[in-house]
């Protein structure tokens, strides 16, 4: 049954809340502002908590079971990470407030700043940007205001890896670079030929995913990173799959100059069904001045009796603000709780059983499926989700079949290098028994795919809904609610 | 800590892959940066990380521990318990962006409740699922606008009475396009700008005009005639919205606004430090190829069965790449869920009587405020919501130490962002403030004033 929305439950006259009737003198309500209606549900609680309990339950979630999904690190998001970060010390505080009475958030907020450092060799961090794609705006905003300051205004060209994530070339074009797509060769590295070709002095940088969304770990990295360095532009460095890499390769090591963090995907929290994420940004000691304006630092050391104040610093050269206040404190809070648990040891182990767990998959499943690149993957691996034998199966359909077996499908069709791409990141956080019960599955339907192909085409068969009709959705769209009679289609 | 695996296991797994020991996996990171010594403090368990955490917050003093007038863009609202015990949902909190709508009807509902809600509160037709927050909604409106005109109309109109720090974000997006240019808030009006020559600035190569409603110093404008000329010129106008004040208010669609955007925090979301908040997004229909962000639709599934998919997502970067009409991926989505638990608790009459609370106990303040000597209310004629600026004689920052010494959050010195409205404090007064509280904060400044 499909659960009524909000306003099919609304009935006139009900509310889930009240409030205390004014305590002051009435004030004359501003004439001429007032709205004649406002069209909200009328609900009690205990309807509002039904809905909302009812409509969870058609979600598939970590917390029900294996979530494959390559490129997103859905690993186990701790419990502790949602009690500390409601204390009310922490989500009582109003960003305004003077800096001598948040001491702990800008302390907690300093402290993960230098553990990200640390942990990715850096010189600064910043933790403003909201998400991964906000910190990817922000690295292209420093190499834009970087070459600009030194009047290399001629350096308009961002080379992209064919492999890299849509994100990359969105946010490139968005400050108005010209995005050229760089081949990958044979071992899924990249093009090093066609990289020297591309590298002259129009090149701004090189936006690079190591370990690539292929999980496989840029052999070359030294020698790109030295290429694009030679001919004056900056390395970007995508960081979305730092959990292959955790307390074994630092990207800052080997010269990359600006990273992008993902705390919901390598740092534990959640990903809220679609955020909020948080992308916080890394950058070498040349670029510590074009860091969003403000970040936190320590601004009176303080001595044997008085401990250091923390506070706002302005870099010199900043790009400028990138979104209200500091970030998404929230999500720091977590970032900070799950580093503080793991520290070197924990997060070593962390990339070792994600990379163990991705490689055992990845045995168990290449002689049923392709494996276009046969060599040891880091984190995830990609499938082709394809069989000469039986054509009209594609990626979709067995993506769609293992929902049947109560596991969340791997990204499909991306990277969009791979023919009909299954991409699957199993984390850490999964167990041997789980990992095998996804084999058997998988196989399963490889199986199926021959014997009984029906099956797959109209999979998923016991999920809340089926396969739903994407088109009609785009044609006849219908974007909210019914309300009373209005009709909520749109009409353009 | 959070890896399962027996001594056991990994041998089984190792032998299975075929190689000797774990590091075997990692022979492609060259040798020489290869395990790395990190310089980070030794491993916690839970109990001790629990302590810790609980000690580092404990250094905080919080709007529980005082009384707090602060506002200028995140507002202390009550948030109804249901509210984050339904977010606290694994099935919701858990969940990934809902790409496979088989199995997240659950975000998918909810989404499209949302967008339903903001269209209703604001009076626009389609709303997105969300941005980040209030400023980089700011930032989106601009880049709506500019691609609307193919880039051919290079003149955005900002308000300076918009929130300085969506003014700020806007100008950090948009500064690798040295042609386009925002303007309209440099000139030092302090409180009182001229809104006649602010709509003389309007001509055919401005995009849009932005506004904000309530202004960020909390007063009600009519922007009636601003958007007709702007109309007339044929440029968009974007009206930053508080959600709180559409309880009471004329929505921005009504007054005829192509765009309403705004901060949702004071929609059910904690302070929690400037975040993660939302930023809503909604449009006239005229605009919705050119909306950003993700979008839910209703549909059939082959059953004929109702179900919601993400929709129009040939807009959207993971399908466009470069040519996408922005770069964003994620939205806020548990925040939205929050907003949208807060909206259907409340109802059309809980948000009705949120912000006449807000409006009454703000002008109760404003009262009292002005009787005081030293203090002086900065506008006395034009209306305002929830927040109000009063000059002090006094240097702002003595007022707010002394009121801080009695456990007061005073409020928000101005001076911080308008230099010509040095010693001008705003202040914000929500629901949670009762009677006695602001004849406390009444008596304290008297006290300031006579000690």
């Amino acid at each position: 049954m499909a659960e009524p929305t909000i306003f099919d439950l609304s009935v006139a006259g009900r509310t889930g809340v009240t409030f205390p009737e004014p305590d002051v003198p009435e004030t004359a309500l501003p004439k001429g502002f007032l709205r004649e209606k406002l069209q909200l549900p009328e609900m009690s609680e205990l309807e509002v908590v039904r809905h909302f309990t009812s409509i969870s339950q058609k979600n598939y979630a970590i917390d029900l079971g294996f979530y494959p999904l390559g490129s997103c690190t859905m690993k186990y998001n701790p419990k502790i990470n949602e009690v500390v970060s409601r204390l009310p010390g922490f989500a009582a505080t109003h960003p305004l407030q003077p800096i001598d009475t948040v001491q702990g958030n800008l302390f907690l907020m300093y402290s993960l700043q230098e553990m990200l450092k640390e942990i990715a060799g850096f010189a600064a961090v910043t933790l403003q940007p909201a998400a991964g794609a906000q910190g990817e705006l922000v690295g292209t905003l420093i190499i834009h205001k970087y070459h600009q300051e030194r009047g290399d205004h001629q350096r308009t060209r961002m080379l992209i890896p064919d492999s890299a994530h849509g994100t990359n070339p969105a946010s490139s074009a968005m400050l108005g670079f010209e995005v050229v797509p760089l081949p990958s060769d044979e071992r899924g590295n990249v093009d090093i030929a066609a990289l020297k070709e591309l590298c002259d002095d129009r090149l701004a940088g090189l936006m690079f995913t190591n370990p690539n969304t292929l999980g496989l770990f840029d052999e070359n990295v030294c020698e790109v990173v030295d290429i694009v360095h030679k001919a004056g532009g900056l390395v970007y460095g995508d960081g979305a799959n730092m959990n292959a890499l955790l307390g074994v390769f630092r990207p800052g090591d080997v010269g990359i100059d600006i990273l992008h963090f993902n705390l919901h995907k390598t740092f534990s929290t959640p990903h809220g069904g679609g955020g909020p994420g948080s992308g916080p940004v890394a950058v070498q000691q040349h670029l510590v001045d074009y860091l969003p304006d403000p970040i936190v630092g320590i601004i009176d050391e303080g001595d044997e009796e008085t401990a250091p104040l923390y506070g706002f610093i302005h870099p010199e050269k900043s790009i400028g603000r990138i979104k209200s206040f500091y970030g998404h404190f929230g999500m720091h809070i977590r970032a900070y709780t799950y580093i503080a648990m793991l520290g070197q040891e924990g997060l070593r182990d962390v990339a070792e059983i994600a990379v163990l767990n991705a490689n055992y998959l990845q045995e168990k499943l290449k002689d049923t499926f392709t494996l276009p690149y046969d060599r040891p993957c880091m984190h995830e691996f990609v499938l082709e989700g394809y069989w000469k034998d039986v054509p009209d199966i594609h990626a979709l359909d067995i993506a769609k079949r293992l929902m049947d077996y109560d596991f969340h499908p791997p990204t499909n069709y991306f990277p969009l290098i791979v023919h009909e791409a299954l991409m699957i990141e199993p984390t850490e956080t999964e167990t041997k028994e789980t990992l095998d019960r996804f084999v058997d599955a998988m196989r399963k339907i490889a199986e199926e795919a021959r014997t009984n192909p029906e099956l797959l085409h109209n999979a998923p068969h016991n999920t809340p809904v089926r396969r739903a009709d994407e088109l009609k959705a785009a044609k006849d769209l219908v974007l909210c609610c019914y309300v009373g009679d209005d009709w909520p289609g749109v009409q353009e | 800590m959070f890896t399962p695996h027996t001594k056991h296991d990994v041998e089984v797994m190792l032998n299975s892959i075929g190689v000797g020991k774990i590091e075997d996996l990692f022979q492609e990171i060259p040798e020489q940066f290869r395990y790395p010594d990190l310089n980070l403090a030794p491993r916690l368990t839970e109990m001790e990380t629990a302590g810790q955490l609980e000690s580092i917050a404990a250094a905080n003093a919080t709007t529980k521990d005082l009384l707090s007038f602060l506002g200028a863009g995140a507002y202390d609202h009550y948030i109804p318990a249901a509210v984050d015990n339904l977010l606290q949902r694994g099935e919701f909190y858990t969940a990934y962006t809902p790409y496979q709508p088989e199995i997240s009807q659950g975000t998918l509902q909810a989404i499209f409740e949302f967008q339903t809600l903001i269209c209703k509160l604001t009076g626009m037709d389609v709303s997105n699922a969300s941005h980040y927050d209030g400023a980089t909604a700011a930032a989106e409106a601009v880049i709506l606008a500019y691609g609307n005109f193919r880039n051919k109309r290079k003149k955005v109109l900002v308000s300076r009475a918009v929130n300085p720090q969506y003014r700020q974000v806007i100008r950090t997006y948009m500064q690798a396009d040295s042609s386009l240019k925002i303007v309209g808030d440099e000139i030092e009006t302090g409180i009182a700008p001229d809104m006649q020559k602010f709509i003389d600035q309007i001509d055919h190569d401005t995009a849009l005009v932005i506004v904000q409603y309530p202004d960020f110093f909390g007063r009600i404008i009519d922007y009636t005639q601003l958007i007709e000329t702007a109309h007339q010129f044929g440029a968009l106008v974007a009206v930053a919205v508080n959600p709180t004040a559409l309880g009471m208010l004329t929505p921005p669609g009504d007054i005829g606004a192509d765009i309403a955007f705004g901060e949702g925090q004071p929609l059910g979301i904690p302070l929690s430090y400037g975040g993660p908040y939302l930023g809503f997004f909604a449009v006239k229909n005229a605009l919705l190829r050119k909306l950003a962000g993700r979008l839910v639709g209703e549909t059939t599934d082959v059953e004929g069965k109702l179900a919601y998919v993400l929709t129009l997502t040939a807009r959207e970067q993971h399908i466009r790449r470069e040519k996408a009409s922005s770069n964003i991926c994620s939205n806020q989505g548990l925040m939205t869920l929050a907003a949208t638990i807060y909206m259907s608790l409340l109802g059309k009459h809980g948000l009705q009587q949120v912000a006449n609370l807000c409006y009454q106990k703000a002008h109760y303040t404003a009262d009292q405020l002005s009787g005081i000597s030293g203090f002086s209310l900065v506008d006395e004629t034009t209306p305002f919501f929830h927040e109000f600026v009063v000059k002090c004689d006094e240097p702002v920052e003595e007022v707010l130490e002394h009121l801080l010494q009695h456990n007061i959050l005073g409020g928000y010195n101005l001076g911080h962002d308008y230099p010509e409205l040095e010693n001008h404090l705003m202040l914000a007064v929500t629901e949670k403030i009762s009677r006695e509280d602001i004849e406390y904060l009444s008596a304290v400044l008297q006290e300031e004033n006579h000690g």
